[in-house]
């Protein structure tokens, strides 16, 4: 084969936990392109590497999968594409088949099903290090000629493993060709295993360990609720300082932009509409990425399903499983991965389930609303000395979302029939230290994806609330502000008598609208809606300064409560729609929330203004 | 006797899965994932609430099942240590 730059299709395919994705950032690096597979929500991750002889590859990351007798969609998309059946997915020139070393007896069967598809292959040997560590002894040079492919040392945080893979692709493309099909994998695996392997009888001491520690019935618990905790006081603490600086640099250069363009309209866009509503939504990405930072370690160690473990029985009481742990903590950080990842999910009834209480998870766009009026009417001050009282607020924010889905989603099991039993079937994966450059990589995804929706849907909103909040002008001789007389006022106005039992103001219920859009546009909207608000000289430095001065404590209250519940983001009830294909299903979601968010919202302002 | 009604940190060997109902994923799943007849298996705990769910052990794999699950596994008689 010519060294000319042949685009191969690379497929990396293995069981999941294999280290199959710290393998693939090594391979690309940060040129990966995160989308979705064609009609369904699965994430389809590819990238560009080349090999030393300079074969350009477009290598394509398929979902974990255990066999080709599919149990869940992501499993089901994984066979397709290796079979070269999904539409619109060309199948893969080559595939480069991902084993934990350390875990062979369970991955070589799956091995050993792909081999049969007859496409080449090239076999990766990952996590080879660990494997070492355990004693376990694998000849290579058996393996490979017993498999008759060919078979590369990797491990998936060393560069030079990726490095072996992409030389061994040079060296065997002309060799690397089908096998035939074994018919008793499980006993070929026993075979390969007895010639090619020594392994010691015991586990790896500090799995057992921690798992002895991690999984107690009283220790465990115990570390789960403080991993939480300590998430949720992270996102206060660690994000503030942060959090000011990016405040000052938005602030320091709207003002310095503003005071370069001349009096006006265009000065007025750019300065109460762009810099007042983007800058104040741009704040929240430290917060952000710290929840992700958590996220995605519990993640890449391992913890999350312990997490599940632990928590199976008491998920299944309410209508769930210990399964849906897993997408209901990735809807901490966006309802809408979370509700792609119930996929794992093998039964189409806890699956629902799972999705119908997704958006009850408090996720990271409703962030930017609560800590703005948190830090507007929560005084910063420590509880017993370390703990902030603006944390704790929050912590319980995020509660009383989680005990609401459970009650949720045990009203919504008695109203379902009783049906056959539904799966756990969770494995339980070696502990990791989770690498740094996995972690990079997954949060520079994170901040692309939240700059492209500020700088697009969120800047969309702006401006567009920007131009309903500033026309049509004040009638000559008017003396209120001039957003009283703007089509943004007349319906903020219409729209108060609903709300008015909850308190909110004419300003909130303008911000309510684009919110729909997107959660942190409410902030934004507030921003500029108070930034028109303004008359005459009055400046508006600090949005919670303002707010805190104009509302109650009980209409802050109220609507942190109606942030709890209310379905105030189309994309996730667009999601909701596309997974369970049904709009009935969206129409529960969205009625139940609203009703939730409205009664709630109601009660906390009732009392609360009865009590202050 | 099947996987279910294992002691807490005992052994046994795989028979093999019983089917419940025609299909059964479940069977078939747990076959895929190396409940396969002389197999080793090893119930290492249980979960905090009602017992459930089991932690076993194949090889080097950890996988959380729970009773119901556990109950297709049947065990050869004779536990080993």
């Amino acid at each position: 084969m010519s060294a000319s730059a042949v685009d191969l299709r690379l497929a990396l395919v293995g069981n999941p936990n294999c280290g199959k994705t710290a393998l693939f950032n090594l391979l690309t690096g940060s040129r990966q392109k995160v989308a979705n597979y064609a009609g369904v929500t699965v994430e389809r991750k590819e990238g560009m590497a080349r090999t030393p002889a300079g074969h350009s590859l477009r290598v394509l990351d398929l979902p974990g999968a255990y066999s080709f007798d599919a149990a869940s969609p992501d499993e089901a998309i994984t066979r397709d594409i290796c079979k070269g059946h999904f539409p619109g997915e060309a199948r893969p020139d080559l595939i480069a088949l991902v084993v934990d070393a350390t875990n062979l007896r369970l991955h070589l069967r799956f091995l050993l099903e792909v081999r049969s598809l007859g496409l080449p292959m090239i076999v990766a040997l990952n996590m080879m290090d660990a494997a070492q560590r355990r004693g376990i002894a694998i000849d290579v040079a058996r393996l490979s000629a017993e498999l008759d492919l060919p078979v590369v040392e990797t491990i998936a945080v060393r560069r030079h493993g990726a490095d072996a893979l992409l030389a061994a692709i040079d060296a065997d493309l002309a060799r690397i060709s089908a096998r035939p099909a074994v018919s008793e994998l499980h006993a070929e695996v026993r075979r390969l295993l007895e010639l090619c392997v020594r392994m010691p009888t015991r586990t790896a001491a500090v799995d057992e360990t921690l798992d002895r520690i991690f999984l107690h019935p009283v220790a465990g618990l115990g570390l789960l609720a403080v991993v939480m905790f300590v998430m949720f006081q992270a996102v206060f603490l660690w994000a503030a300082p942060l959090q000011d600086a990016v405040a000052e640099v938005t602030a320091a250069v709207g003002g310095w932009i503003a005071s370069a363009l001349p009096g006006g309209p265009l000065r007025s866009l750019i300065a109460d509409g762009v810099f007042a509503g983007l800058g104040t939504v741009l704040e929240f990405l430290p917060q952000i990425l710290i929840l992700f930072l958590f996220i995605l370690s519990l993640e890449e160690s391992g913890y999350l399903p312990r997490a599940a473990f632990l928590l199976d029985r008491i998920m299944l009481r309410h209508g769930l499983s210990g399964r849906s742990f897993i997408p209901l903590l990735s809807s901490f950080a966006c309802a809408i991965p979370g509700i792609m990842a119930t996929r794992s999910i093998q039964d189409p009834r806890d699956r629902l389930a799972t999705i119908l209480v997704a958006p009850l998870m408090t996720c990271s766009a409703r962030l930017p609303i609560y800590t703005l009026v948190i830090a507007a009417f929560i005084p910063r001050q420590q509880v017993a000395g370390v703990l902030s009282l603006q944390g704790l607020v929050l912590f319980g924010l995020y509660l009383a979302g989680i005990l609401s889905a459970l009650v949720v989603a045990r009203v919504l099991r008695r109203s379902r029939a009783a049906a056959g039993e539904s799966a756990l079937l969770l494995e339980l994966p070696s502990y990791r230290l989770p690498h740094l450059r996995d972690l990079g990589l997954g949060l520079l995804e994170r901040a692309r994806i939240f700059v492209r929706r500020v700088t697009t849907i969120i800047l969309a909103m702006t401006v567009l609330l920007w131009f309903l909040s500033s026309f049509p002008g004040p009638p000559d001789g008017a003396t209120g502000a001039a957003i009283d007389y703007s089509f943004a006022g007349m319906l903020g106005h219409a729209l108060q008598p609903l709300f008015a039992p909850l308190g909110f103001n004419w300003a909130i219920c303008i911000a309510l609208i684009p919110g729909l859009a997107a959660r942190e546009v409410a902030v934004s909207s507030l921003a500029t809606v108070y930034a028109l608000s303004a008359v005459g000289d009055e400046a508006v430095s600090q949005l919670s300064q303002v707010i805190a001065s104009q509302w109650s404590l009980a209409t802050a209250l109220s609507l942190l409560v109606w942030y709890i519940y209310a379905p105030m983001c189309l994309s996730t009830l667009a999601v909701i729609r596309r997974e369970t294909q049904s709009w009935r299903h969206t129409a529960i979601a969205t009625g139940y929330l609203f009703g939730l968010a409205y009664v709630a919202s109601l009660l906390t302002y009732q009392l609360a203004s009865r009590w202050s | 006797m099947t996987l279910s009604e294992l002691p807490r940190g005992a052994s046994a060997t795989i028979d093999g899965v019983s089917e419940q109902g025609q299909p059964d994923p479940i069977a078939r799943r747990l076959r895929d994932l190396g409940f396969v007849p002389g197999e080793q298996v090893r119930l290492l705990t249980h979960g905090p609430f009602g017992a459930e769910p089991l932690l076993v052990q194949i090889g080097f794999t950890r996988f959380a099942l729970r009773r119901s699950e556990a109950a297709r596994v049947r065990l050869r008689e004779g536990v080993a240590a």
